[in-house]
This record gives structure tokens, C-alpha cells and sequence, in this order.
């Protein structure tokens, strides 16, 4: 087992360095699941409104996020923000505003789905009631929908985790640049590290993903 | 008899099809107002044109003598003067009985939370209902629904309610249980206007019936007569079809 590539995971920091990229995917995409969930929801709630106009330019939006791939956003964003916009961010960071945009554009189709199959009947009682339209939804038809939105939610949060493999593309460090860094500098010693520095990733990935299935599941039952 | 509610004129088409036409008549403080009719008469219709779930095309409502201006804001601040029960019932499910019922209060009328729990309660225990309040509404029978979707409009201390085919899902021995808390508000002077298939309940509870044929008002007649003593033929013959 001396020339076994499974050592080249817990030599020198290798290990520690993989969950330090590990670390900036999670970042990435936990902060835009979470802002873009919320602008989602936000705008998923507008496009369920009657003007024309802004119904026009929420569904233009979400078509450009949904066609375009996301390799082709992240250069985009990475290499035309600085130039047109004089914005320079760190990539990281250009990464997670993509990211974010990203998720709201979807979200907000899966939220706008969700809420106009809650029945009519439950607009009309909560009117009834006296209810304006802030507290209709608040009340009323955003609780009743979030089931009914859970599935797509839960499947739009994996792909947007796994989507961070791509991060490396615009020269972020995240788990996939790291453990590519770590082959390519042990080629000689290990020339199976591959194999096993992309199992661990492979592992790590799963790790985060899986869990949300399971909630996904549960919350369903309940 | 003070007006309450006055109707003129009403007009409502969707599209090109008329369902109201030429709608007018009064609802007096404490009157129980029974609308009849076959099905597709525009029933339904007009009694959500009365706290503006429809819209229509032209006429006027008159609510304790103003003239409504049928913008939703309006409306919106109006409904909760209007209490109405639907046929399907529709509590929110995902509100156990007393949230369903103190949402109104609490959030529209800013009463405090004790308050309209206290009032709640003790509309529950009209009903026999009490120790439902932390169940949810799939826990409860459709009647026990129904009669809990009469509490959550009664808790906005209507000046009048609207009663859409209440019982016309219900079970038929869940029927009676909902008929007799109508009719106990009708003993208690609440104004009424019900839209109900139930015939002898009609008779029981009407002082007057509009009886609507195809979107107009074929006649207005006062309860008493108009059960024994129709003034149209089109009046007899529903009341005929319906073993009446």
C-alpha cells in the first residue's frame, strides 16, 4: 500500500486544502441559494400580478438566466463587469453574484407555478375576510404554496451546488481547482491521484447534496 | 326600516355574454334576503358582484346609503363589513381553526389577540365548536368546516352576511346543523342574503325572495307568498322542478 494514491489525500495539507476549497463552494452556493431564494420568492410573487409590462421584463429576465449557460454567465459577469462597468470584484465574489441571479431567476418561476396552483377559492375567502393583497399572500397563499414548491426547490438547490464545479473556469479556488492543483503537483509521486483526489470530491459533494434530498422527502411527508 | 344595501341597475357580462342584467332591488337592515333560481341563473354571480369578488360593467351599489366607487381599495376596506361563506367552505389549510378564525380580526381590524380569541371562543361555543381550536381544518367533517367558515365570517362583525349554496357539498345530515345556526342568525335579526337550493329552509327563512331566471330578476316577492303564490309561470315551474 506504500504507492497506494489514497496517501496523497492525507499528505502534507492536502487534505485540509481540499476542505478549504470545499469551504468556498459551500460559501457560494449557500449564499446564493439564500439571497437568490429570497429575491426569488420576491419576484416569483410579482410575476403572478396582472401588469403586463413587468410580467414581460421578469419573464425576459428568467429566459436569459435559464438559456444562457451558466459558463457563459460566470465569463460574462467576470470579464465584462470590469471592463464596462469598472467593477472590479474579486471572483469569488462575481461567482456568488451569478450564482444568486441565478437562482432567483428560477426560483422565481417555480414560486410563480406554486402559487397560482393554490385554488381560486382561496383568494377569494382570504378577500373575503378583508385581507389586502400584501397579507393575501403572506398569509394565505405563500404558506399553501411552499409545499407545493418543495420538490423543484429542492432539485433547483442541488443543481445549483453541483453547478459550482464550474467556479474553477473563472480562476476561483474553490474544491475542484484545489484538488486539481494538488494532481497536477504530485503527477510524478502519485500518477493515480487523480483517481482518488476526485473520489473525495466526488464524496464531498455528495455529502452536501444528499441531505437535501432526504429533508426534501421528509418535508413532504409531513 | 332602515336600507342597508341598494342595487341599481347592475349589468355584468363576461365578454359578450350578459349573466346580469338590469339588476335592482333593496336589502333592509335585518331582512333576510333569499335568492332563487335555476342553475345558471347568475346567483352565484350576483352575490359576489355585493363585496366586489366580480366586477361589473355598470350600475350602482348603495352600502347604508353612499354610493360605493368599485375600486379594489375600496372594496378591500369594505369586505370586512361583509360576511360571506362560500359553498366549498375554503378555511385555510395551513391555519389551525382559531388562526382562521382571529386572521380577519387580528390583521384587518388590528383587534388584539386576546380580544379576538376571547370573541372567537365564544362565537365556537355558538356552534358547539370549542374545543375544535387547535385542529386544523383536514381534521374536521365538511359541516364542522362550514359551520367554522360561519364563525370566521361572523368574527369581522359584519353588518350583513352572504351566504353562497352553503350546504349544497354537505353531507345531507350535515345540512341541518348548518341550516339551524342561519337560521338562529336570522332570529337575531342579522341581515341576510342567501343563495340556497334548500327550499323549505327558503320558505322558513325568507322575508323576501328574488327569483333570478337567465340574469334578470323575473319577480321580487315577499317570503310568504312567494312559496304558495308565484307571480310567474317561470317561478312555478321551478318550484315544481323542484318537488316543491
Amino acid at each position: 500500500m506504500a504507492h497506494s494514491g489514497i496517501n496523497l489525500i492525507f499528505e502534507g495539507q492536502n487534505l485540509p486544502r481540499l476542505l478549504g476549497g470545499l469551504w468556498i463552494t459551500i460559501r457560494v452556493a449557500l449564499i446564493a441559494i439564500i439571497a437568490g431564494g429570497v429575491l426569488g420568492i420576491f419576484l416569483g410573487v410579482l410575476r403572478t400580478f396582472k401588469n403586463r409590462l413587468l410580467r414581460f421584463i421578469l419573464r425576459l429576465y428568467l429566459e436569459f438566466f435559464r438559456i444562457v449557460p451558466t459558463v457563459v454567465l460566470l465569463f460574462l459577469f467576470y470579464y465584462i463587469l470590469p471592463k464596462s462597468m469598472n467593477l472590479n470584484l474579486p471572483a469569488a465574489e462575481v461567482a456568488t453574484l451569478v450564482f444568486t441571479l441565478w437562482m432567483a431567476a428560477e426560483a422565481s418561476d417555480i414560486v410563480r407555478g406554486a402559487l397560482i396552483s393554490v385554488p381560486q377559492h382561496q383568494v377569494d375567502s382570504g378577500l373575503a375576510i378583508g385581507l389586502n393583497r400584501s397579507q393575501l399572500y403572506y398569509y394565505v397563499l405563500i404558506p399553501q404554496s411552499l409545499k407545493l414548491m418543495l420538490p423543484a426547490m429542492m432539485n433547483l438547490i442541488s443543481r445549483i451546488i453541483k453547478t459550482t464545479s464550474l467556479l474553477l473556469l473563472i480562476s476561483v479556488l474553490d474544491v475542484i481547482n484545489v484538488g486539481q492543483q494538488i494532481i497536477e503537483a504530485n503527477q510524478k509521486q502519485y500518477p493515480q491521484g487523480a483517481f482518488w483526489v476526485y473520489g473525495v470530491i466526488f464524496v464531498l459533494y455528495f455529502l452536501i447534496c444528499y441531505p437535501f434530498s432526504l429533508l426534501a422527502k421528509k418535508l413532504q411527508k409531513d | 326600516m332602515t336600507e342597508l344595501l341598494r342595487v341599481e341597475h347592475l349589468n355584468k357580462a363576461y365578454g359578450e355574454v350578459p349573466v346580469l342584467q338590469d339588476i335592482s332591488f333593496t336589502v333592509n337592515t335585518g331582512e333576510v334576503q333569499v335568492v332563487l333560481g335555476p342553475s345558471g341563473s347568475g346567483k352565484s354571480t350576483l352575490i359576489r358582484c355585493l363585496n366586489g369578488l366580480e366586477p361589473y360593467q355598470s350600475g350602482t351599489i348603495y352600502f347604508q346609503g353612499q354610493k360605493i366607487d368599485p375600486t379594489p381599495k375600496n372594496w378591500q376596506l369594505l369586505r370586512q363589513k361583509i360576511g360571506m361563506v362560500f359553498q366549498s367552505y375554503d378555511l385555510f389549510p395551513n391555519l389551525n381553526i382559531m388562526d382562521n378564525i382571529t386572521l380577519g380580526p387580528i390583521k384587518v381590524q388590528k383587534q388584539s389577540k386576546a380580544t379576538a380569541q376571547k370573541e372567537a371562543l365564544r362565537l365556537l361555543d355558538t356552534v358547539g365548536l370549542a374545543d375544535y381550536t387547535a385542529k386544523f381544518p383536514r381534521e374536521l367533517s365538511g359541516g364542522q368546516k362550514q359551520r367554522i367558515a360561519i364563525v370566521r365570517a361572523l368574527a369581522l362583525h359584519p353588518d350583513f352576511m352572504l351566504f353562497d349554496e352553503v350546504t349544497a357539498s354537505l353531507d345531507p345530515e350535515m345540512v341541518r346543523g348548518v341550516l339551524e345556526i342561519m337560521a338562529n342568525l336570522a332570529k337575531q335579526k342579522m341581515t341576510m342574503i342567501v343563495v340556497t337550493h334548500e327550499m323549505n329552509f327558503a320558505q322558513q327563512i325568507a322575508d323576501n325572495v328574488l327569483f333570478l331566471d337567465d340574469g334578470h330578476i323575473l319577480e321580487s316577492t315577499p317570503g310568504k307568498d312567494f312559496f304558495t303564490n308565484p307571480q310567474t309561470d317561470r317561478a312555478k315551474e321551478f318550484l315544481q322542478s323542484m318537488d316543491f
